[in-house]
């Protein structure tokens, strides 16, 4: 599989709580093992970047270092509008910026909000960036909304330079959209998890991408995969075990065994669903056993996840 | 543990909120279900169901109305269905060109809202639409009658609050005085504005384009004629939010994120003096030993299970992880309903090794919430 290494811009998408943050970070870890100067930009207004390296929660909009090459920055449809007004029109714009009847005018403006969003990625992972002293980034990943409403954003840029036809916008519409469709400059890795509600998703996701802007998933990575530690007779050998056991630890810990390894059976099967049916093999990431998720843990699935790159 | 019967006793409408990823669209099909099967006539609102539990629900056929779902299958699975249970997806776009139907003053006026291309292409994207549409669905459903029992399933949200805001940011978005003050720049507007009204106008021009400024004005002229009839509308949402007949269920699963969201979320409730009239916990890890340590299991399994101690060795890998699940979850789940109070009735669905999605599915999993 060619990998998304050489790409600028990733989106990682999917169904709400696949654990998408989980894996933007994961793969900026894994990036900026490789010297690349990366960025994760969460576009839900959360800050987990921050606390999984124990930074304090940093300004919305403000780009902050994690560690190393790896930065993270929490967007800010409002700060995104500031910067977007002071770059066209300076100080007039600025002014414009301050006015409440122009917050007013965003806020009631739909779509606004996503135009923002996607274009704030998207000013990130230009060679020059519009933001006063903003530096470049060899790799932007955009931790993108759930499936639908990411699938919106990515189509917002068009739509506005349809609509707006002329003008400012309009332009930066299609100059954004043309940076979407760029399969060189862009990449989509699709979240799932192994079940059947996450799995379906992602391939309406895949089927709208190609749709609209038209871009073919670059990565599938699927979450939270159970080990499979039983083959079929050992599997049999337990089922058996649990019939004749009668002390209450081991007739525990068989029914717990037994009961994972239907839930591993299970979830292999959806695992060969979505590979089947994206035509994609997915990268599959274990299942954190663990009480919470820290850095560690995310350097681990950083490991995992080198092979996408 | 209470079941849900109980805690929708004379309850009329019930509204599902939570994060996305904790089963809230499977879970208010199986709710009602359950006060179906109990003899009530239920309508289940859903959001983005996946495909199989549409076609559980029969709802392949498309439709802004809710359908009666064949009750055969279920009773297959084993469930009396005493009463009668309809379901319906919503369709976001459907609802709010309804609404504006309804509420344009006249035939002209509704023609080039729906005919105007922001709204053609973007009424989707209007902040709050997908909550506001929900719940308005809900209240003409509640309205028109012939249901004892509404469910509505939330639209997925990073931000479960979004659900409660929706209401009063979208009558704003109607409302907004500065706004308009600012497409009509004469007279009031220029007072609002004060000088350089003009310039405003042709700085926002130069950044955003004469035509979409002109489609953009033409869009929220049109739609700030509606906004009588919308704040009566919102009002009408809000009140049906906080009507005694009305409960909301948390629904979560036992991890740190969703019952982060879930309390924020039982907050803003009592913010807004709405009741909530408990929570699902789905996915609990348990196991037979509950909350007692382990000790050593491999000798056991080799002495009184009569394992291989290879196979030994892996049982006893797989239950020391699920084990710790088992811990986690039950911790989770006890300082979730510490929380809560006792006030707020917990129940607990545990991690299920078989798909949900169909019907067989469905119907084990209301058993657990019915407590039948």
């Amino acid at each position: 599989m060619p990998g998304l290494a050489d790409k600028r811009l990733l989106f990682v998408a999917g169904k709400g709580g696949v654990g998408r943050t989980t894996v933007a970070l994961a793969l900026g870890i894994a990036a900026a093992r490789r010297g690349k100067r990366t960025i994760v930009a969460e576009m839900g207004g959360q800050a987990l970047g921050a606390s999984a390296f124990g930074r304090a929660r940093a300004r919305p909009g403000a780009e902050v270092a994690l560690d190393g090459t790896l930065h993270a920055i929490s967007l800010d449809v409002r700060t995104a509008m500031d910067e977007y007004l002071h770059a066209r029109a300076g100080r007039l714009g600025d002014l414009l910026g301050a006015s409440r009847a122009f917050g007013a005018f965003v806020a009631a403006t739909p779509g606004m909000r996503e135009l923002l969003t996607v274009g704030k990625v998207w000013e990130l992972a230009q060679d020059a960036r519009r933001v006063e002293g903003g530096e470049r980034y060899d790799l932007v990943i955009a931790d993108a909304p759930a499936t639908g409403h990411a699938i919106a954003t990515l189509r917002t840029p068009r739509t506005f330079a349809e609509i707006a036809r002329v003008g400012p916008i309009a332009h930066q519409g299609r100059t954004i959209d043309a940076t979407l469709r760029d399969a060189a400059f862009t990449g989509v890795v699709a979240v799932s998890l192994p079940e059947e509600m996450p799995v379906n998703e992602t391939l309406v996701l895949q089927r709208a991408l190609r749709d609209a802007p038209g871009l073919e998933l670059g990565a599938l990575v699927v979450n939270a995969c159970l080990p499979r530690r039983l083959g079929p007779r050992q599997a049999a050998s337990v089922r058996r075990a649990l019939e004749r056991t009668s002390e209450s630890v081991a007739h525990a810990a068989l029914r717990s065994a037994l009961s994972e390894h239907v839930r591993a059976s299970v979830q292999r099967e959806q695992v060969e669903r979505v590979a089947a049916e994206a035509g994609m093999t997915p990268v599959e990431l274990p299942y954190l056993f663990g009480p919470a998720l820290e850095r560690e843990e995310l350097e681990r699935l950083a490991d995992a996840l080198e092979g996408i790159l | 543990m209470t079941g849900v019967a109980e805690l929708l006793r004379d309850r009329r409408v019930v509204v599902m909120a939570g994060s996305g990823g904790v089963g809230k669209t499977t879970t208010s099909a199986a709710v009602a279900l359950g006060m179906a099967a109990r003899g009530l006539r239920v309508a289940v609102v859903t959001i983005d169901p996946a495909q199989r539990l549409a076609d559980a629900l029969g709802l392949d056929a498309l439709g802004n109305e809710p359908r009666r779902v064949d009750p055969a299958p279920f009773e297959r699975a084993g469930l009396r269905m005493q009463g009668e249970l309809s379901a319906m997806t919503l369709d976001v776009k459907r609802t709010f060109d309804d609404l504006i139907a309804r509420l344009a003053p006249d035939e002209r006026t509704r023609e080039q809202i729906l005919a105007n291309r922001i709204y053609r292409e973007l009424s989707g994207a209007i902040a709050g639409s997908q909550e506001f549409t929900a719940v308005a669905k809900v209240h003409e459903l509640a309205q028109e009658g012939g249901f004892d029992l509404l469910v509505l399933d939330t639209p997925p949200a990073r931000n479960a609050l979004d659900f409660l805001d929706a209401p009063e940011r979208l009558a704003s978005f109607f409302e907004s005085r500065a706004l308009r003050a600012l497409l009509r720049p004469a007279g009031t507007g220029a007072r609002l504005l004060g000088r350089g009204a003009g310039m405003m106008l042709g700085l926002l021009g130069r950044v955003t384009g004469a035509d979409l400024l002109r489609d953009l004005s033409d869009f929220l002229r049109l739609l700030s004629g509606l906004v009588g009839g919308f704040r009566e509308r919102a009002a009408a949402v809000e009140a049906l939010l906080r009507d005694p007949a009305t409960s909301f269920m948390l629904v979560t699963s036992p991890e740190r994120e969703p019952i982060g969201e879930a309390l924020a979320f039982r907050a803003r409730l009592e913010q807004a003096r709405m009741a909530l009239g408990g929570a699902i916990v789905n996915r609990v890890h348990t196991d037979e030993l509950g909350e007692r340590e382990a000790g050593d299991v491999e000798p056991l399994l080799v002495a009184e299970a009569g394992l291989s101690a290879a196979v030994a060795g892996q049982v006893a890998a797989a239950f020391a992880d699920e084990h710790a699940l088992t811990r986690r979850d039950a911790a989770n789940v006890a300082q979730l309903a510490g929380a809560l109070g006792a006030g707020v009735p917990l129940i607990e669905v545990p991690q299920l090794d078989e798909d949900l999605h169909d019907a067989a599915g469905l119907v084990a999993l209301h058993a657990h919430l019915f407590g039948a």
